[in-house]
């Protein structure tokens, strides 16, 4: 079922399903969707060996829209269940995906420690800066001065820099897309998912629905002026300076990802003999 | 009609005895050193251990209860305290009754006895232990302590050092001072003059031989593991962390793997993870861990994945009493979850249980795929005990799985058990999205009410319809009235039973290990020819009793009797309080 053969014919379409998205006409995560098939189609391993995993908000509708094996959980736990799944499963290939507010709100602390722990999974996060399934409230990156319902006048709090924070906490590998080019972006996540450890891979992803002005983000983005470095103190200079629209690989590290599980080495009869007198 | 067991008979003649002393003095050692030699010599025993907050130092004391038969609760008073030290133990006066005709054994350079203890009325008796230590070549003050303990219990003089030299881990050098302290200890105790308890007759109770010494924590972990958990993930947590530091090594020599999460939140989501992988999974926590779990709880409701999550129970609410037992996890257990979502809730009623239905638990969740919170408590996973041998089960539970391109497969397929195949990721052609969104039978999200119904329907039928066999409770007797319970304090209330029987006053016993889903109908069949129940428990709002009747028709008038933690209910007391609750509703005549 795995031989070369059939890897070799497969399509970005083996990858999508037939369920129509809930998402707005125009919306970002629409290109996502397709160069994360197109992303899978050039890594080449069949649907059912590849799961997607996700929490809550309008992109983490994903695992549905493809033909892997998919998990919908709850808001902010994503990178929680793909490590379990991965650290049970190391067999599998493992993408986790979501949104903003999923991956660095209420997500904050897994972000932080999925960073920490490099265990060989692939993180996507479409951002938009804003929180669309709940109708437009600010996200952790939105910009302090964004006026919304909720927060009138804006939140006043400074936006958060997620490779910063996926630098400086671990992160193996660290990158940034645009849905606006999706063959570039399947490029990245492919580059991502066959890096070793944990890769975080920030994909600017407009909302034009609540955020219509992210239409004129096609004309800010640009590609990084230097090429990517496995040395985290360049990769941090370079972010030091960083306009938000930067887009390529970042960092690519080589830490030993998190251990795989050892073979059995005793049957459990023989572990129960310690509690017998 | 679930099988009763006849009546326990009027318990054998047991020890009590208190080791107690500032932390570092090695009382638990001690404890658990006589613990061995006492299972060596053929007998059961308990040992619960007491602390005071501090992370290091501070007040400790191994409660010990030994006997010829097993040991489930500590009695109502201690034959004797041996105190190492008497710093801060005056803390202690609630939790070490000593009568009259007990014996208090300090060092007679560690100063005054607290005035809680010599107030009533049992003898003071001072020994040398320091000394005596020092004069061993450098022994350890506890093993005098041991020596002195054992002696009085009755154990012989060769079975306390068999116990001592079999756990040795430094050198032969210190071994042979050790020794030598055992020995004075042994002297001092047989030198003590005048009145003193009854030792134990340990003639023809054999070698132990069969018999395991194991805590409710590790019990709780091997069963898991011979329920097949092979994955968990975990947020240290007293009193839960021995049963994950247990697990931790055992897993990974058996494949498996531990994996400490920052936070409870992601160990509930993490183990969910990896048993939609298929590897039955669980989590260990306690109250304020199990509050955090919620949401993920509901999850593996909705998305049909067995977990299993071990909450050992600790005096609540908020951060509590951490380190003390209680039983009031249980209407949260039962009940704590937004949306209507049926879970299977069980409840360990010994240590030796906390083995049987832990694994258990992991067999009901792997076949129902559905949530199972086990309620263990800080008494049983901190408490050692001698246990007979569990036998060993025949298989690990096996999940319905889909087969390799199932045709037409639909994940969550309203089959009439409400059970239906799942799919295992690497399995070609069956791949489906597990999801906390209500859902179609393809797994599709879905708000329309027909689905809704058809999933409620499906999740909780599956649970109600299963047949979970006579387990679900130990019923014993077949009095008219009847005392239910559950947990831990089946222990008092078997032997507080026991006892008012020897008095004259029979009363039945249900302890219900199954707390979710409750079958009514099992209730009444347990309950035929009942008049009145009493519902006992440790919590201070009557979970138990208050469940029972949301669910239930109990018969006649209910009652509860119920305390919270952390001092645990003892047989004497729930004797007294049985025999007159029986009186109360003694049969007066002809009943209409």
């Amino acid at each position: 079922m795995n031989d070369m053969t059939e890897a070799a014919k497969l399509t970005a379409a083996d990858f999508k399903s037939d369920y129509k998205p809930v998402w707005c006409p125009g919306c970002g995560d629409f290109s996502v969707l397709g160069a994360i098939t197109k992303a899978l189609a050039i890594i080449g391993r069949p649907p059912h060996e590849v799961a997607v995993v996700s929490g809550i908000g309008c992109s983490s509708r994903i695992p549905a829209y493809t033909t892997c094996y998919g998990f919908h959980g709850v808001h902010g736990r994503a990178l929680a269940a793909g490590a379990g799944l991965k650290a049970a499963r190391p067999d599998m290939t493992v993408l986790v995906t979501g949104g903003d507010g999923d991956g660095f709100s209420i997500g904050g602390n897994h972000f932080m420690h999925a960073c920490r722990r490099n265990m060989d999974l692939t993180y996507i996060v479409m951002d938009n800066h804003v929180y669309g399934m709940t109708k437009g409230q600010a996200s952790p990156t939105t910009e302090p001065d964004w006026d919304n319902k909720l927060m009138p006048g804006g939140t006043g709090i400074r936006s958060f820099h997620p490779l910063v924070i996926a630098l400086a906490a671990g992160a193996n590998f660290v990158a940034r897309g645009f849905s606006g080019d999706p063959n570039g972006t399947a490029e990245l996540i492919a580059q991502a998912i066959r890096h070793p450890g944990f890769s975080f891979v920030e994909i600017l992803s407009p909302c034009v629905t609540f955020r219509p002005e992210q239409r004129a983000w096609k004309e800010h983005i640009h590609t990084a002026a230097v090429p990517e470095t496995d040395d985290p103190a360049r990769a941090a200079r370079r972010l030091m300076t960083d306009d938000g629209f930067n887009v390529g690989v970042l960092y690519a590290g080589s830490r030993t990802p998190y251990a795989k599980n050892p073979a059995a080495s005793a049957a459990l009869a023989e572990l129960e003999q310690e509690f017998a007198l | 009609m679930p099988p009763i067991s006849p009546q326990a008979s009027t318990p054998s003649r047991s020890f009590s005895l208190a080791i107690a002393g500032s932390g570092g003095a090695g009382v638990m050692t001690a404890g658990t050193l006589l613990l061995d030699a006492a299972a060596r010599a053929g007998l059961f025993g308990l040992m619960v251990r007491t602390s005071g907050p501090q992370i290091r130092g501070g007040e400790a004391g191994a409660l010990i209860r030994i006997s010829p038969q097993p040991v489930a609760t500590l009695d109502d008073s201690f034959d004797a305290l041996l105190a190492v030290d008497w710093q801060n133990l005056n803390r202690f006066g609630d939790e070490i009754p000593i009568g009259a005709g007990s014996l208090l054994i300090g060092d007679s350079d560690a100063g005054e006895a607290p005035e809680v203890f010599l107030q009533t009325g049992a003898r003071l008796v001072s020994v040398p232990m320091k000394k005596a230590a020092k004069a061993a070549g450098g022994g350890w003050v506890n093993m005098i302590v041991l020596g002195l303990a054992g002696t009085l219990v009755g154990l012989p003089a060769q079975v306390l050092e068999d116990a001592l030299r079999a756990s040795w881990k430094r050198s032969a050098e210190a071994l042979a001072s050790n020794v030598a302290a055992l020995q004075q200890g042994i002297a001092m105790a047989q030198g003590i003059e005048g009145a003193r308890p009854q030792p134990l007759s340990v003639a023809g109770c054999g070698n132990g031989a069969g018999r395991w010494l194991i805590s409710g924590n590790e019990a709780a972990g091997c069963g898991a593991l011979r329920g097949g958990v092979r994955f968990v993930a975990a947020y240290p947590i007293t009193p839960a962390t021995e049963l994950l530091e247990w697990m931790s090594p055992a897993l990974t020599r058996l494949g498996g793997s531990l994996l400490q999460a920052e936070d409870e939140l992601a160990s509930i989501n993490m183990i969910i993870g990896a048993s939609y992988g298929g590897v039955p999974s669980l989590t260990a926590t306690a109250g304020p861990g199990l509050a955090l779990m919620a949401e993920a709880l509901g999850l593996a409701v909705a998305s049909e994945v067995p977990i299993v999550v071990v909450n050992v129970m600790r005096g609540g609410p908020s951060t509590g009493i951490p380190a003390k037992s209680e039983q009031s996890d249980l209407s949260f257990a039962v009940d704590g979850l937004p949306g209507d979502a049926p879970r299977l809730v069980l409840a360990p009623n010994s240590i030796a249980d906390c083995l049987a239905t832990t694994e258990w638990a992991v067999q009901l969740a792997e076949t129902l795929q559905a949530p199972a919170i086990l309620l263990s408590d800080q008494f049983m996973g901190q408490s050692r005990s001698v246990i007979d041998a569990p036998k060993q089960a025949p298989s690990p539970a096996r999940r319905l799985v889909a087969e390799a391109h199932a045709d037409g497969y639909l994940r969550y397929l309203d089959t009439p058990s409400g059970v239906s195949p799942m799919a295992i990721p690497g399995t070609p052609g069956v791949t489906y999205t597990a999801d906390g969104l209500e859902h179609t039978e393809r797994g599709i999200p879905s708000s329309q009410a027909r689905d809704h119904i058809k999933q409620l329907d499906k999740r909780l039928r599956k649970l109600m319809q299963h047949d979970y066999g006579s387990r679900w409770a130990d019923v014993e007797g077949d009095a008219d009235l009847a005392v239910i319970t559950f947990g831990s304090t089946t222990g008092a209330v078997r032997e507080a039973i026991a006892r008012a029987a020897a008095q004259g006053t029979a009363l039945r016993m249900v302890s219900i290990r199954l707390l979710a889903p409750l079958k009514p109908e099992q209730l009444d069949r347990a309950l035929q020819g009942v008049r009145q129940v009493l519902v006992v428990e440790q919590n201070h709002g009557g979970q138990l009793l208050r469940y029972l009747r949301s669910r239930c028709d109990l018969p006649g008038r209910a009652s509860g009797l119920h305390r919270p933690g952390p001092l645990p209910l003892r047989p004497g007391e729930l004797t007294r309080a049985f025999i007159d609750w029986a009186a109360a509703h003694a049969r007066t005549g002809v009943t209409a």
